[in-house]
């Protein structure tokens, strides 16, 4: 039976290698108008939101939408828009940063010093997250997320999803029905 | 050779709408000589511009002018504004659908004898019965092609139907096979067979689906007595003093205005844009709306009972790979209140892409309860549960007080609450979906919440009495002897099946109707 190639198109090895070999998981780096994966595999300029709040946006992303074989820079994609929305619109801007500035005032209270990437434990950050998922902060970047997200092309083979088939002449030779187990 | 027809020609019948019935429509008039102009909201994409690309193909299709929601239904807190997947486009919604294609079943057109009273539920008979609707059946089986009708072979399985199967075996369900399908499993009427690409929501890039698009719109345009104006989005209907109707205003690409005459008008803009247009067509002699002497239009507005279970196996599915809607159990379709619940149900394969599923498979969730089932996308399988549900005179498509669309129009909105019946219904559907993957052996399964409506039916419904409803038997209006309605908002009740065969169906006998009352000088 064939499955889907679940390697990114990126190959594997190089994007590891690229990364230093610590492709997620590890904590942003953040300086005047930029945030980076520690290894310097990708940054971001935000000029319009503060870079710490950038990257605990990703974070914030990355706990609401868990999934361990992705990489930062998809989280990172996913929610520019917002950096991009709030350099045109205040209010937005005023948004994003209020809504991080209370997830960091709730992590201080749950014991960080650090803020809210300062908590070492996803069911912690979860936690506050329970406590703030239906404010409409919440609701805006969830419900924006969940296409800018999983609309990534390149992750689509994360989870053996094939996307266009058309331009292959379709499944009908390629494993429509190839099922092995039933 | 498609007619170009003059604003001020009052001999043209005008068919607002290009989807299942306005297409089909206007090309069966064409056929016997009829001049029509479509008038079509949407623009024309022809099958080579679609794309296998979820969110893309939704903005090129879907409608997505402003609507609001209110109602306990559940499509109104996840889906404010969207309450309805359907489709702007020459084509329709025919572009979208999976192409299931049932007949309705014949206690289906009298559930109010049936069934009986049921407290809070608006039934009543079909003015038409299964007998005087199978002969319009079989043609629109010919017409669309559909599998296991006319010696057309059923498609072939394809993963996800393998895993329902199998589990509808060990369950002792009967009556599971690849579906009537209005896709082509052979070619056929000029076009190919369908290449099991797994897009079939997004507009079939072969053809192989029918669609008016390419089937009754281009044949009747090379009759040379159909013109198709896309974009063309009809405001109102205009009537004389005698209260017939005399054509349409409508915004034209330009979003100027410009009024077609009419010999006849054809209301086919599914079933929240037709009531709309009729109550947005209200005036100092129909203050109302038209064709609302009963109080009818909007009214009664059904989008069937459904839901879907996906469910996770610890071994690979690929449900996406194939037809969209691979195959069916129709045990659970009959009449049976030994269940708790009047009226049936079918179960139907389906399948999202990964970015529909993010949104769809349980909307507003997150956490990792629901990142860990998308981890398992390419292990899961998927079947939608689709019942007959409550008519309820206070499920209803209505003006909004405030909010304008870019017309400067009245926005509609759709307010829907769930019937016990509808919901008692459900449950017993999702139970049984999950005991289908769980007699294969599936580790988790996931009873989803029903999507935007697909099936929008019963605003401006049949009645054999112009008291209990708006059009008669052949979609005529009560009122306004030319004015029709020819699309799902003509349903008296929905029946379990989906709905386009009968509407259809409905449409070619609307047809011979209008022609035979021209030919008679009545119309
Ligand atoms: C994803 C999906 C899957 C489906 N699968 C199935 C299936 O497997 N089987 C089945 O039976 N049904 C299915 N359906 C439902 C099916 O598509 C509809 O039942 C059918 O197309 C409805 O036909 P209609 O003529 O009422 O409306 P439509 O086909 O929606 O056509 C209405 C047309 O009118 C136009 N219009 C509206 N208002 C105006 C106006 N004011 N002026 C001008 N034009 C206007 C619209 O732009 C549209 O093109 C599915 C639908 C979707 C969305
Ligand atoms: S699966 Fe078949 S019917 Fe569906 S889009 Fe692909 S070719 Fe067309």
């Amino acid at each position: 039976m064939k499955t889907a190639d679940k390697r990114p198109k990126l190959s594997r090895r190089g994007f590891l290698a690229a990364s230093g070999g610590a492709a997620v998981g590890v904590a942003l780096v953040t300086s005047a108008g930029v945030v980076s994966s520690p290894t310097g595999a990708w940054a971001m300029e935000v000029t319009a939101l503060k870079p710490e709040t950038m990257a605990t946006l990703i974070q914030f992303a990355r706990d609401i939408y868990p999934h361990d074989q992705i990489a930062d820079r998809y989280y990172a994609k996913a929610v520019k828009g917002h950096e991009e929305q709030a350099a045109k619109d205040e209010a937005h801007k005023a948004i994003i940063e209020e809504g991080i500035a209370e997830l960091d005032r709730l992590a201080a209270e749950a014991g960080s010093t650090d803020g809210y990437r300062g908590l070492g434990w996803e069911a912690d950050r979860t936690a506050i997250l329970h406590s703030i998922s239906t404010t409409p902060f919440f609701q805006t970047i969830r419900g924006n997320l969940v296409v800018s997200l999983y609309n990534q092309k390149e992750i689509w083979p994360l989870f053996g999803f094939e996307g266009e088939s058309a331009d292959k002449g379709g499944y009908i030779t390629r494993g429509f029905d190839d099922i092995d187990w039933i | 050779m498609t007619a170009p027809y003059e604003l001020n020609d009052d001999s043209v019948v005008v068919v607002i709408g290009s989807g299942a019935g306005g297409g089909t429509l206007g090309n069966e008039l064409a056929q016997k000589g009829v001049d029509v102009v479509i008038l079509e909201a949407g623009g024309r994409h022809e099958y080579d511009a679609f794309t296998n690309d979820e969110w893309a193909s939704f903005g090129q299709l879907a409608w997505l002018d402003n609507r609001t929601t209110s109602g306990s239904w559940l499509v109104a807190r996840d889906f404010p504004n969207l309450p309805a997947w359907i489709v702007k486009a020459v084509g329709g919604s025919t572009t979208h659908w999976a192409g299931a294609s049932l007949r309705f079943q014949e206690h289906e057109f009298k559930v109010r004898t049936t069934y009986g009273e049921i407290a809070r539920a608006n039934l009543l008979d079909w003015p038409i019965t299964l007998q005087e609707m199978e002969p319009y059946y079989a043609k629109a089986e010919d017409k669309m092609g559909v599998t296991r009708t006319n010696g057309i072979p059923g498609l072939p399985g394809n993963n996800n139907f393998k895993v329902m199967k199998a589990g509808a075996d060990k369950l002792g369900y009967k009556d599971c096979h690849t579906g009537r399908m209005a896709i082509n499993s052979q070619n056929r009427d000029g076009r190919n067979y369908c290449q099991q690409s797994g897009f079939c929501f997004q507009g079939c890039k072969f053809g192989a689906k029918w669609s008016t698009l390419y089937t009754e719109i281009p044949k009747g345009e090379a009759t040379g007595k159909l013109e198709v104006r896309s974009n063309a989005h009809v405001l109102q209907i205009e009537h004389d003093d005698g209260g017939k109707v005399t054509g349409v205003v409508y915004a034209d690409a330009e979003g100027n205005q410009q009024r077609q005459k009419a010999r006849a008008v054809c209301v086919a803009g599914n079933s929240i844009e037709s009531p709309r247009l009729l109550l947005n067509s209200a005036s100092s002699k129909y203050p109302d709306g038209l064709a609302n002497s009963s109080g009818q239009v909007g009214k009664n507005y059904m989008r069937h009972m459904t839901g879907s279970v996906y469910a996770l196996f610890d071994r690979p599915v690929n449900m996406y790979r194939g037809t969209t809607m691979a195959g069916i159990i129709q045990d659970e379709s009959r009449h049976d209140t030994s269940r708790g619940f009047a009226g049936g149900y079918e179960m139907e394969t389906l399948s999202l892409g990964l970015p529909f599923m993010a949104a769809f498979l349980q909307p507003g969730a997150w956490g990792r309860s629901f990142t860990t089932a998308l981890d398992a996308y390419d292990h899961m399988a998927g079947m939608w549960l689709v019942g007959e549900d409550m008519p309820q005179e206070s499920n209803a498509v209505s003006l909004h007080g405030e909010i304008k669309d870019q017309h400067g129009l009245p926005v509609p909105n759709v307010h829907f609450d769930d019937h016990p019946n509808d919901i008692a219904m459900r449950e017993h559907a999702y139970r049984q979906g999950a005991a289908v993957y769980d007699a294969v052996g599936a580790t988790r399964t996931f009873p989803t919440p029903p999507y935007p409506s697909t099936h929008n039916l019963g605003t401006n419904r049949m009645s054999a009495k112009a008291s209990d409803g708006v059009v008669n038997g052949h979609g005529q209006s009560h009122d306004i002897q030319n004015l029709f309605v020819s699309d799902g908002s003509q349903f008296t009740t929905g029946g379990a099946e989906n709905p386009t065969l009968t509407i259809v169906a409905l449409a070619i006998r609307q047809a011979d109707f209008i022609a035979d009352q021209m030919s008679k000088g009545v119309l």
